[in-house]
């Protein structure tokens, strides 16, 4: 498998992971909003269901962004394909 | 006090303009005390920020092609995401975003959901990926992916299908809040919103849109940010609202229940005005089932990664790492706005029913309200209205009726607060939707200049030339948008919520599988954009028009989930049976999948 293959496998990957944690905090929990609503974890003391479509799913995707940019970033190091001055 | 480069210079000169924004609050403040009338400072606020972006949009213009339609490509990661989040935030989530979970609580709280998770498809499926392609425009990636005018041409009509229905919701807005705020005709004040819109982007394109939508950033954030956390201490709810309303919301529930929604008759709601309401959902209840929730969230969500107002900034990013950087930002910066809608609503809602509060008014006598002063001004603009229905002399929850937009725009006044504040929310909202319309009308526009004129129609034409057409369109779309919102079709987030629908039906597919899918081809792509658009919109005529009932819960806010679905289906089945791409193609694709080397169109 030549290196830009490899390269690519690996960048599928993490968009799988990623895809797989957006889609519980902007779908998957949602399947659940009456029960989650009747929970006794209150985050700040805000019923749950209500919590997440506040703040709580929003501030997962935020950071679930710059994580993926993150993990992104070194896997385009691993394979040299980290942009250089002047590539543009 | 600056030296050098203007981009070396961006913290300083926005800190700066940030301080003397401040500065004027303050002054303003200050003049409200000394007795300036309301009117005045309605005008002074609006105003002078429309000057101040005018001015940015004068010193930005431009001649250079690179600079008009990306921005010279070196917009840093950060201020991309404050020019990205302003051109994000319209007045649909400025003005009306509040009042909406203020009347419906969580069926529409999946709006936020939807329009903060989109953007983790753009940042995993598209944006790093397009400014990789080095495009000007999105039908410029689809026509150079997909090879040929007809689909560039699909792209185009989707794209400006798309963006003039979300354009005519902002010019609107504009025009409603320059006629409250400088207190002249709505059929004026529209083309006075136009006129300022106009000035940010007419001669410096997007160069001057980054630099006037960071600037509308500033002033908008601020004006949401202040009213809600003042409010907040002002009701002893707490300093950091956003953490500590939790009684609040308990409050509001235990009220509802002890007021309960009463239904009034037809006869009574004939005599209310058009377009008010009365609050008949719980505040923090899930009162939506799933599906209604989640399929409304979905079809924002992909849409978000179809507009391509959105898509075109992460054009302007110096590379494909900072693109992807800029994504984050950008929904950090959302996120600052969104989370504080909640509080907004709460609040305002708490204000309003809390008989235990100074500023509460059910419970109250009727004339007891109309006489309050703010209860007058907003009777008059036709956005507020109580009526005795049962006629005990004392106002109901029921009785009580409220525009949408009247939540942000009117909650600084009935919590009390000095007019200042009321100003500051006008020139928010109204930076929110110029920022928004700028970034639309450039969209249209710029495809229209570099994707139907220069590429298909004269190829030669020269740059000067170019950029002459290019803004000859950026006015005409304004007119045509002007005229239309003129008319006042549709509530402003009606046919927001449409333009995210149509952007889904088109563009989702053809665009995710252009990088993703090798073997999607020009013909799947055309099939996929011209099926998935004309579903969509069949569905929605058959909805919304002609009565139809639907079929899987599927609304006239949902249409996105046919068009895609179709355009998904038509895009694999006609992409099969067709002839795979060329092997120049293939390999354009793998280059597009790598971060390192020269854009795909800086290489031909």
């Amino acid at each position: 498998m030549s290196k830009q293959e490899q390269h690519w496998e690996k960048t599928r990957g993490l968009l799988f992971i990623t895809l797989a944690i957006w889609f519980v905090f902007s779908i998957g929990i949602f399947l659940f909003g009456a029960e989650m609503q009747e929970s006794s974890i209150k985050p700040f003391g805000y019923p749950l269901t209500y919590w997440f479509t506040c703040q709580g799913s929003l501030a997962i995707f935020v950071i679930l962004i710059f994580w993926f940019a993150g993990r992104q970033e070194k896997i385009d190091d691993e394979f040299g394909f980290t942009e250089r001055e002047g590539d543009q | 006090m600056i030296k050098g480069k203007f981009i070396d210079n961006l913290p300083k000169i926005y800190g700066i303009y940030t301080g003397g924004f401040l500065v004027f609050i303050i002054l303003m403040s200050i003049a409200e005390q000394a007795g300036m009338s309301k009117e005045l400072i309605g005008i002074f606020f609006v105003s002078f920020t429309v000057l101040i972006y005018a001015l940015i949009g004068w010193l930005s213009r431009t001649l250079q092609s690179d600079a008009y339609y990306v921005a010279g490509r070196q917009v840093p990661t950060v201020f991309n995401g404050m020019a990205t989040a302003a051109d994000w935030m319209s007045g649909a989530s400025f003005v009306a975003m509040a009042g909406g979970i203020y009347f419906k609580g969580y069926g529409y709280m999946a709006l936020l959901v939807g329009w903060t998770g989109g953007y983790v498809l753009v940042a995993a499926l598209l944006a790093p990926y397009l400014r990789k392609f080095g495009c000007y425009t999105v039908p410029d990636f689809i026509g150079t992916r997909y090879g040929g005018n007809l689909a560039r041409f699909c792209a185009v009509l989707v794209l400006t299908l798309a963006s003039f229905t979300y354009v005519t919701a902002q010019i609107n807005a504009t025009g409603r809040i320059a006629s409250v705020a400088l207190d002249i005709p709505f059929n004026i004040a529209v083309y006075v919103g136009l006129a300022s819109i106009l000035m940010c982007s007419m001669l410096g394109g997007m160069r001057a849109v980054t630099w006037t939508q960071v600037a509308q950033y500033i002033v908008l954030i601020i004006a949401y940010l202040l009213p809600v956390f003042w409010i907040s201490n002002n009701i002893g709810a707490g300093f950091f609202p956003h953490f500590m309303l939790a009684d609040e919301v308990a409050r509001i529930a235990e009220l509802e229940g002890q007021f309960g929604f009463v239904k009034n008759s037809a006869a009574d709601m004939a005599t209310v005005p058009k377009g008010l309401a009365q609050i008949t959902k719980a505040h923090s209840a899930v009162n939506a089932t799933p599906w209604a929730f989640i399929s409304l969230a979905i079809c924002m969500m992909a849409g978000t990664a179809s507009l391509p107002h959105v898509m075109m900034r992460y054009f302007t990013t110096p590379s494909v790492r900072t693109a992807r950087r800029s994504v984050g930002w950008s929904l950090f910066f959302i996120f600052l706005l969104y989370s504080s809608a909640p509080m907004l609503a709460t609040l305002s809602k708490i204000s309003l029913m809390d008989p235990n509060l100074a500023t509460g008014i059910i419970g109250k006598s009727i004339a007891e309200v109309q006489a309050l002063d703010w209860y007058q001004n907003w009777n008059q603009a036709k956005l507020m209205f109580v009526s005795d229905f049962n006629g005990n002399g004392l106002l109901e929850l029921e009785e009580f009726f409220m525009k949408g937009d009247a939540v942000v725009l009117a909650t600084p006044e009935i919590a009390g607060l000095p007019y200042v504040i009321s100003g500051l929310v006008a020139a928010g909202g109204m930076a929110a939707a110029m920022s928004t319309a700028d970034g639309l009308v450039l969209a249209i526009s710029n495809a229209l200049s570099h994707d139907i004129y220069y590429k298909i129609i004269n190829p030669k034409a020269e740059t000067a030339k170019r950029l002459i057409v290019a803004r000859i369109l950026l006015v005409l779309i304004g007119f045509a948008g002007a005229t239309i919102a003129a008319l006042e079709i549709n509530d402003i987030l009606g046919s927001v919520i449409w333009a995210f629908d149509f952007a889904m039906s088109g563009l989702f597919f053809p665009l995710v599988l252009g990088v993703w899918w090798k073997r999607a081809n020009a013909a799947g792509a055309v099939a996929g954009m011209l099926l998935g658009l004309a579903s969509g919109t069949a569905y929605l005529i058959w909805v919304h028009f002609m009565g139809g009932a639907g079929f899987l819960g599927i609304t006239a806010s949902t249409f996105g989930l046919v068009g895609a679905s179709v355009s998904l289906v038509a895009m694999i089945v006609v992409s099969l049976i067709t002839e795979a791409p060329d092997s120049a193609t293939q390999k354009m694709v793998d280059d597009v999948r790598v971060p390192s080397g020269k854009t795909i169109l800086g290489k031909q």
